[in-house]
């Protein structure tokens, strides 16, 4: 991996060389390796070793950027020049900010582990081999990936803004199949060793066998028990729709013009938290700005929303350290939502539901309205019925439209144990209970 | 490049690879982006690097690096065979290929103008021109005006004796304007998909587009559609324009055929199909009007290109051939086993194994998904339903991982009635079942009619790729179909 000097020397070639008012370089160092498996065998195993060089030039309001992926002085300087090309050749943008300034030093957190920059191709074909035995074992079939990676992000501006990151990212999916089921497991983390890979590949294997043989059932409301998995769909959506700042000034946000307000139930607490190194930790943003732990929601009440150095110089406050790379389309966005636990055991959550469903989580989820975030979409690898509080059958699977927001208004109880999940991608990392929610719309059902 | 390739290949098999390809691709790629009048992106990128890939111990490994050098070469190749040679470890079948590929040639987008030699200056101004356009409506909030514009140049070898090298050129642009009030959000797109249209060519394709003199019409319309009635719902019989059923051909017809999935290597992430192989060649699919193509040779398509990642030649092959389901897309690999479980399928790949870069695999991606033109004039059809809707534009998508029941969002939903376009109604859904959806097509339009869409987004694979894709379709009509409307 390119070592801290190394990136500093260019970085610092760049801000040296520079003829713009501003100069911002963000370079991502990174070497990914991912085991990928199917049909309990190992079919994709990929390794890739990249540096992107991002710069950002800005002259008399005159921004441009240009990325590439060269590692020598010469090349950064090539897309240095590039992006005073673009610049010098565009319009100004009249309410630029100008590229922030941040002399608070990088929170310590732990966002590296050796367990994961150290695994081999070995060391996951091994790992990933054990879920396969284990679902062949009981004559299903599984697949899923395994990724191990390491990066290095460093991030300099021409007002001072000096930071070095490096991190480590582990993840793993699985998707088990029975003849007439499925089965999900997932977890992410900074640390392999933190991912039960094995107990998350017996989960799957269980729910594929439990999910057998399927019945029909007709669409209609329920009240549901949403695993982990559902939910974060749902934390997901509710947050990059709602507390992106971009959202919140243009109008499009359920929460703008609503800070201080009951927006969600009075048992939803959300808090952004890229400090926790239980999970994916990212201490600063991609201006290098550092990342706040923010609440965006206090017992219902919406308090805060993200905020890059642009969107929020627009409506007037601070960055709240949640910029993607820029250029992006999504504006500043919370990629580390924690979804605060409730109480109940996870296992007693079906007792709070008559009549209802327990799905595992959804699929192939797709925005219909913004503003309100509905949400359509399907169960998918593992959806019950429940009656009186236990289950007593798997059903086929059934699409749903529902308001998000709605859904955490109407959420009755929360599980005190949470998953870690990623999200954005590996961007972030996500930490989420499984709940019970009454009255979900579902509007259609599928033949399997 | 041709020497490095070729010494990356050479290298695998001296370390024991079976087979090994190689690739060097060098993508530079423009985005434009004007946000509510002000130049809110310009961006270019630059990305070069290599990708090996290799069958060790009957299994694959493959590693990529962005640096070009023989010493990091030889390291790439030699990670590639370790990482194979791990994979043999959880394998159960060795790789087979078939007949080997030995594909040698040049090809080259067709292009009258250099998207990269316009003018930035041209651009943009011609970007702020379409927003100010769309922003002289009142009550329009938020306007995008964009292009974009890329070349490809990649070169590529095998073990077998393949070696070719290809230059593909990309030009697009849209414009979208947003009205948003009352707790609600509308959005009108020109001219396609996702408010873009991209195709394999030159400058000129976005010129002809005519961006400025569209945008005041979808920024009205975005405007009336807020003040619209919310669409009803019921049955009905529904005529769906080319946009939004190029859309309904990319998902349900265009990634079920994708033969990975059918086999399962994609389940743990897109999912796997409904079109299982005992259903080759007995399932009707759709209509005697269904006629579906794979077409890598269409002029302009986003899948048009001279050779796959595996150096198959691009072809045009049938999908659904008067509503029965006749061929899947293919690759080396999985047209093996294919022909194992189905004998009169072709043995060999159709060609569709491409990567979004350097630092990929190729994965089986759609070429061009067309349906083919009907017989219908437009005005004909909409003439000849009595009472119906008309459905223009997507705005939402969904659809399960078999690929058999969807949901679609469109931007638009007229009423048809007695043979006439009336009552605009906004936030319109429309659901199915892909082979009773298809079978429900009566009436598919004439190639006036015919565009051949661009999508960029489509996403497969871990890590995740994203390929560029083509869909030919002409409005057609439905009957009976599911419409129902959400606040």
């Amino acid at each position: 991996m390119l070592n801290e000097s190394t990136l500093r020397d260019l970085a610092h070639a760049v801000l040296h060389a520079s003829r713009a008012d501003e100069t911002e370089v963000v370079l991502l160092a990174t070497h990914a390796r991912l085991t990928r498996f199917a049909n309990n065998e190992i079919h994709q195993n990929v390794a890739e070793h990249n540096l992107e060089v991002r710069i950002r030039v800005v002259k008399e309001k005159r921004v441009g950027i240009a990325i590439g992926n060269g590692a020598t002085r010469e090349a950064v300087l090539k897309t240095l020049e590039q992006a005073e090309t673009l610049a010098a050749t565009t319009p100004p943008t009249p309410d630029w900010p100008g590229l922030p300034h941040d002399p608070r030093p990088t929170p310590e957190t732990l966002t590296w582990s050796d367990a994961t920059a150290e695994a081999t191709p070995e060391t996951r074909a091994d790992l990933v081999g054990s879920v396969c035995r284990t679902a062949d074992a009981a004559g299903q079939v599984a697949s899923g990936a395994l990724e191990t990676n390491t990066q290095a992000l460093y991030i300099a501006n021409s007002h001072g803004v000096e930071r070095y990151v490096p991190r480590t990212v582990a993840s793993f999916v699985t998707v088990v199949m029975s003849d007439t089921g499925s089965g999900y497991a997932a977890g992410a983390h900074r640390d392999l060793h933190a991912i039960p890979i094995a107990n998350l590949g017996r989960e799957a294997v269980e729910t594929a066998t439990c999910s057998r043989n399927p019945i029909d059932l007709e669409p209609g409301v329920y009240d549901v028990v949403l695993d982990a998995y559902a939910v974060a769909d749902i934390l997901s959506f509710v947050c990059s729709l709602g507390f992106s700042g971009q959202a919140f000034a243009e109008g499009r946000s359920f929460v703008s013009g609503k800070l201080g307000e009951q927006v969600l139930g009075e048992n939803i607490t959300i808090i952004d938290d890229g400090l926790s190194p239980d999970g994916l930790p990212l201490p600063i943003d991609f201006e290098g700005v550092v990342r706040q732990q923010l609440p965006l929601v206090e017992n219902g009440v919406a308090r805060a929303v993200a905020w890059d150095s642009r969107w929020a110089a627009r409506a007037g406050t601070e960055s709240t350290g949640h910029a993607l790379p820029a250029p992006n389309w999504w504006g500043p966005v919370p990629l580390h939502p924690h979804l605060a636990p409730g109480e109940t055991p996870r296992d007693a959550l079906m007792r709070h539901v008559e009549r209802g469903l327990y799905i595992t989580r959804f699929n192939y989820t797709r925005t219909v309205n913004p503003g309100r975030v509905i949400v359509t979409g399907l169960t998918r690898d593992g959806a019950f019925l429940i009656e009186n509080g236990e289950i007593v059958a798997p059903i086929k699977n059934l699409r749903f439209t529902q308001s998000y927001v709605e859904a955490l208004q109407n959420v009755v109880a929360l599980s005190r144990e949470r998953r870690t999940l990623a999200s954005f991608g590996t961007v972030g990392a996500m930490k989420v209970p499984a709940a019970v929610i009454r009255n979900f719309t579902f509007t259609g059902k599928t033949q399997f | 490049m041709q020497d490095l390739v070729q010494r990356a290949v050479d290298t695998a098999v001296a370390l024991g690879a079976t087979y090994a390809d190689a690739r060097i691709v060098h993508q530079r790629q423009q985005n434009i982006l004007v946000r509510n009048s002000a130049l809110e992106t310009l961006e270019e990128t630059e990305s070069l690097g290599i990708g090996v890939r290799v069958v060790v111990d009957g299994a694959w490994g493959f590693s990529s690096s962005h640096l070009l050098t023989p010493h990091e070469i030889d390291h790439v190749v030699a990670e590639a065979v370790r990482i194979a040679r791990a994979s043999a470890r959880v394998q159960k079948q060795a790789v087979r290929l078939g007949p080997p590929v030995t594909s040698r040639g040049f090809y080259q987008t067709p292009i009258q103008e250099d998207p990269f030699a316009v003018p930035l200056e041209e651009k943009v101004a011609l970007l702020l021109q379409a927003d100010a356009a769309m922003r002289r409506v009142e009550g329009v909030r938020i306007t995008l005006s964009k292009m974009a514009a890329m070349r490809e140049h990649k070169v590529f070898a095998n073990s077998e004796g393949a070696l070719t090298e290809q230059v593909l050129y990309e030009s697009g642009g849209g414009i979208q304007a947003l009205a948003v009030g009352n707790g609600d959000v509308q959005q009108r797109s020109y001219p396609g998909l996702f408010a873009q249209q991209q195709v394999t060519g030159g400058f000129e394709h976005v010129r002809s587009l005519d961006l400025v003199g569209n945008a005041e019409r979808i920024a009205h319309e975005a405007v009336e559609l807020l003040h619209a009635p919310v669409a009803p719902s019921g049955t009905f019989d529904v005529i769906i324009d080319s946009t939004q059923l190029a859309l309904q051909v990319h998902e349900s017809c265009g990634h079920p055929i994708e033969l990975d999935r059918v086999f399962g290597t994609e389940a743990a992430f897109a999912g796997t199909s409904f079109l299982t192989p005992d259903k080759l060649y007995t399932l009707r699919y759709g209509s005697e009007v269904v006629n579906i193509v794979a077409d890598a040779t269409a002029p302009l398509g986003l899948g048009t290109f001279g050779w796959d990642d595996e150096g198959v030649p691009a072809q045009r092959v049938d999908i659904v051939r008067n509503g029965r389901f006749v061929g899947y897309l293919t690759s080396r690999e999985t047209a093996q086993h294919l022909h194992d479980l189905v004998p009169n399928a072709p043995p060999t790949s159709n060609g569709t194994m491409r990567a979004d870069g350097w630092n990929r695999i190729p994965l089986i991606r759609m070429t061009n998904i067309n349906l083919e033109p009907g017989t219908w004039r437009l005005e004909d059809l909409i003439a000849d339903t009595e009472h119906g809707l008309y459905l223009e534009m997507n705005r939402s998508w969904s659809i399960d991982d078999k690929r058999l029941n969807f949901q679609f969002g469109v931007e638009v939903c007229r009423e048809i009635k007695n043979g006439q376009l009336g009552q605009l109604y906004k936030n319109a859904n429309y659901t199915g079942i892909t082979p009773e959806f298809w079978n429900a097509c009566d009436a598919v339009c004439n190639a006036d009619h015919w565009t051949l869409w661009g999508v960029t987004n489509c996403g497969k694979g871990q890590p995740m790729q994203l390929s560029h894709v083509g869909h030919g379709a002409a409005p057609a009509r439905f009957r009976g179909i599911r419409v129902f409307g959400t606040q």
